[in-house]
């Protein structure tokens, strides 16, 4: 049941001290019941107002956190289904599956191909922050321990694919203060499993034959004061998988049913075998529908590229624009002396131009303003890109830095090249066409008629 | 106590539109639940997968694609081979080689390409432009009524040529029109509603809504296309119930991962590789957030695709 802002403010000490952030306790109030602050900001709450109101302002799923200092990842925490309805806030995060079945050359193996994939795209650094180690029986416990000790070593977080609770509670003895997920409660072994998990104070991961029985066990554990968790959604094939994940999720946000309101694990081995293509199909539809840690076999460039890309755009605000970092960017080889191009920091403009200068061969400085994340229009009309803006900016970052004086401004902003001509003495400036897409063959016109 | 299952079931639905003719024909669209949301009730139709082929030949493709279509001399066979392809439920041809700033080929020497191609295959055809404005407005009116009585699918009819295209391939020929707008739901809506005006029936319009590689400011695209959905559901919206294809190769195999020669970036590995990946995510992802169709270029791309489908419908 959700309290409105005033049935919140009624609770409240109402002496404004300003102490959770907000100027007043009326303000603080209508945050928390559009869910974006915690009732316990508030160190004044009686403990009946308390109890009261966490339990009806508690968000619909929790956050769950994973991992230690620069390894610690928020899971879950979501609060709707789409994203262009608010937000998505946890990222999904992959994990690489490693199993005890393999020998040390195989892991070894592995472990180095996941740490070549490792690099920045807009600002974020992208990289399988976790590893699924899997236990195989006939290979033994001690053998497993082997393996996540290996595992620990790389420093990325574990999650240990273990449903025998004697054998996990060996495996955390070595890794639990990284923070690992321990995935293996299940209807038959939950209560062992939960003593493991609460014992070395690790989320545990729980999964069931089926989306009831799951439900049942997720209440079980509940019941037993476990709240650290997350589900295990994976099923016997790829339909029932998402099935299981998208109903979970909309349970909890679309019907604010709690027993779901946890972050996902979508086990790709399970339901895909040795097959990495489906698995590449798989990946982008678990990112897309609701998976929290989704594993698979490999994660090498082919699969990160697209897939970094895909969760850097899905988990954006709508609210706000992706930027570049303003600055220099030099294509094709270009050096002090290639002539410059011109453009807005908005990402989605960054990466068109950027494709096309490319394409065109053609070395080109490439120079980003802050425009404040706005396209070109956009910033234009809102007054951050103008004649005054580029020119503060070619003076301050760019003259000392390039020996050119010719600069290639957007098509959709030739208004702008007289102004700039005059605050920028010395400057030749050349009016681009239109779309992005006409830049190589204005380019190489340009380079072929020896005008750069 | 057992989960409660609260399955989304709407009174509206997907307007189903059928491409082709005889046994192989497809019908795109029908549903009444969200993308893959069989849970909630029964996919009519499930998305279909197209092939992607061009007048321009093979040069410029991956060795994958090479190798698949070795020994098809003329752009007929290559049709068939495309038709004939594992996961493939139809033919789209790309009339690239018409753009003014290209090879600018006469809009005659397109229609027969079009022509050879439908006379070599039956699977369903999908004919795309060049993307030029002013010759798409002569081409696909040309390419329309040449194909008649082959039910083929134009893309597209676009804000600045609709009249053109939509009088021709929806009136006059009574092939099916593509409505292509770019990834905003209002210009989407705002296209199908002057396209009926026009006279062609809701039956004959498929909605091309825009398309990007992820990565590329795909988050348009998905939210797009979930809000077209959630409208033409939910709020039975009958001027976004048009059944949705997304051309996908055209996008990712144009993106520096895909593009980018393995002596410029050695760390990434094979470009093929990378190209079929960023092929298979796009796909993917445009089908969990509602396309009806993709249409693809390499034949392990198609294979799986058409396989996850199989899996979830």
């Amino acid at each position: 049941m959700a309290l409105t802002g005033i049935q919140i403010f009624k609770m409240t000490p109402k002496k404004n001290c300003k102490e959770c952030g907000c100027p007043t306790c009326m303000a603080f109030s209508m945050k928390v019941a559009q869910g974006a602050m915690d009732i316990s900001a508030c160190p004044y709450m009686s403990e009946d107002a308390l109890a009261e109101l966490s339990e009806a302002t508690a968000p619909p799923m929790k956050t769950i956190k994973i991992g230690t200092g620069d390894s610690e990842y928020s899971l879950g925490g979501e609060t709707v289904l789409y994203r262009h309805e608010k937000t998505f806030v946890s990222k999904t995060r992959y994990a690489v599956a490693l199993c005890s079945c393999m020998d040390d050359a195989a892991i070894d193996a592995k472990l180095a191909e996941v740490a070549k994939v490792d690099y920045e795209r807009i600002g974020e650094r992208m990289h399988a922050e976790l590893l699924y180690v899997n236990y195989d029986e006939a290979s033994g416990a001690d053998r497993y321990v082997e393996v996540v000790k290996k595992a620990a070593a790389t420093g990325k977080v574990l999650v240990l694919g273990c449903s025998d609770a004697d054998v996990a509670a060996k495996a955390l003895a070595e890794c639990k203060d990284g923070k690992p997920v321990l995935n293996g409660a299940n209807a038959s072994n939950y209560e062992a499993m939960n003593k493991v998990a609460t014992e070395a104070g690790v989320v545990l991961g729980v999964s069931g034959a089926n989306i009831d029985e799951l439900y049942d066990t997720v209440a079980a554990l509940e019941k037993l004061g476990n709240k650290n968790l997350v589900i295990d959604t994976t099923e016997d094939t790829i339909k029932e998988t998402f099935a299981t994940t998208v109903q979970a999720r909309r349970a909890a946000l679309k019907d604010t049913d709690r027993t779901f309101g946890y972050p996902s694990i979508v086990n790709l081995v399970k339901v895909a075998k040795g097959d990495k293509y489906m698995q590449q199909a798989l990946v982008s539809l678990f990112t897309m529908k609701y998976g929290s840690i989704v594993v698979l076999e490999e994660l090498g460039y082919a699969e990160a590229l697209p897939l970094f890309g895909l969760r850097q755009n899905l988990f954006t605000d709508p609210q706000k624009p992706m930027k570049v970092e303003p600055g220099i960017y030099p294509l094709n080889g270009a050096d002090e002396n290639s002539v410059c191009v011109t453009t807005v920091d908005f990402a989605l403009t960054y990466f068109l131009v950027s494709g096309e200068l490319e394409r065109s061969g053609v070395p080109v400085n490439l120079v980003i303003n802050d425009a404040g994340g706005l396209s070109v229009l956009t910033s234009w009309a809102a007054g951050k890109f103008s004649g005054n803006s580029i020119s503060a900016f070619f003076k301050e970052n760019v003259e000392d830095k390039v020996k050119t004086r010719k600069v290639i401004i957007p098509g959709k902003v030739a208004v702008l090249k007289g102004d700039i001509e005059s605050k920028l003495p010395g400057w030749e400036v050349i009016v681009a066409p239109l779309e992005a897409v006409q830049l190589v063959k204005f380019l190489k016109d340009m380079q072929e008629n020896g005008q750069l | 106590m057992p989960f409660n299952r609260k399955p989304q079931k709407f009174n509206a639905a997907i307007k189903t539109v059928e491409i082709g003719t005889g046994d192989k024909k497809v019908t795109l669209g029908g549903e009444n639940v969200f993308p893959f949301y069989a849970f909630d009730g029964e996919i009519a139709n499930g998305p279909k997968v197209g092939v992607e082929i061009s007048d321009l030949g093979l040069e410029n493709e991956v060795p994958g694609v090479k190798a698949y279509y070795e020994g098809a001399a003329s752009i007929g066979e290559v049709a068939k081979k495309a038709a004939e392809m594992e996961g493939a439920d139809f033919v789209c041809l790309r009339l690239e080689g018409g753009d003014p700033n290209g090879a600018n080929k006469s809009v005659e020497e397109l229609v027969a390409a079009a022509k050879e191609v439908a006379d070599a295959i039956d699977a369903p055809l999908v004919v795309e432009g060049c993307k030029n404005v002013e010759k798409d407005s002569e081409l696909l009116a040309k390419v329309a009524e040449a194909l008649q009585g082959k039910n083929v699918l134009l893309l597209s009819a676009r804000e600045e040529n609709y009249k053109a295209v939509g009088a021709a391939a929806g009136l006059a020929y009574d092939q099916k029109v593509g409505a292509e707008s770019a990834v905003d739901i209002n210009l989407a809506k705002q296209l199908n509603v002057v396209t009926t005006q026009l006279g062609v029936k809701p039956e004959s319009i498929v909605m091309n809504v825009g398309s990007a590689s992820v990565g590329y400011g795909y988050e348009y695209v998905v939210s797009t296309l979930d809000r077209i959905k959630a409208a033409a559901l939910s709020q039975d919206d009958k001027m976004l119930q048009m059944p949705i294809i997304t051309p996908v190769a055209s996008e990712t195999w144009g993106v520096k991962e895909a593009m980018a020669e393995e002596e410029d970036a050695p760390e990434w590995g094979s470009r093929e590789e990378r190209g079929i990946s960023m092929e298979i995510q796009t796909a993917a992802a445009s089908l969990a957030a509602g396309s009806d169709a993709v249409i693809l270029k390499h034949p392990q791309s198609v294979a799986t695709i058409s396989k996850m489908i199989q899996a979830l419908v």
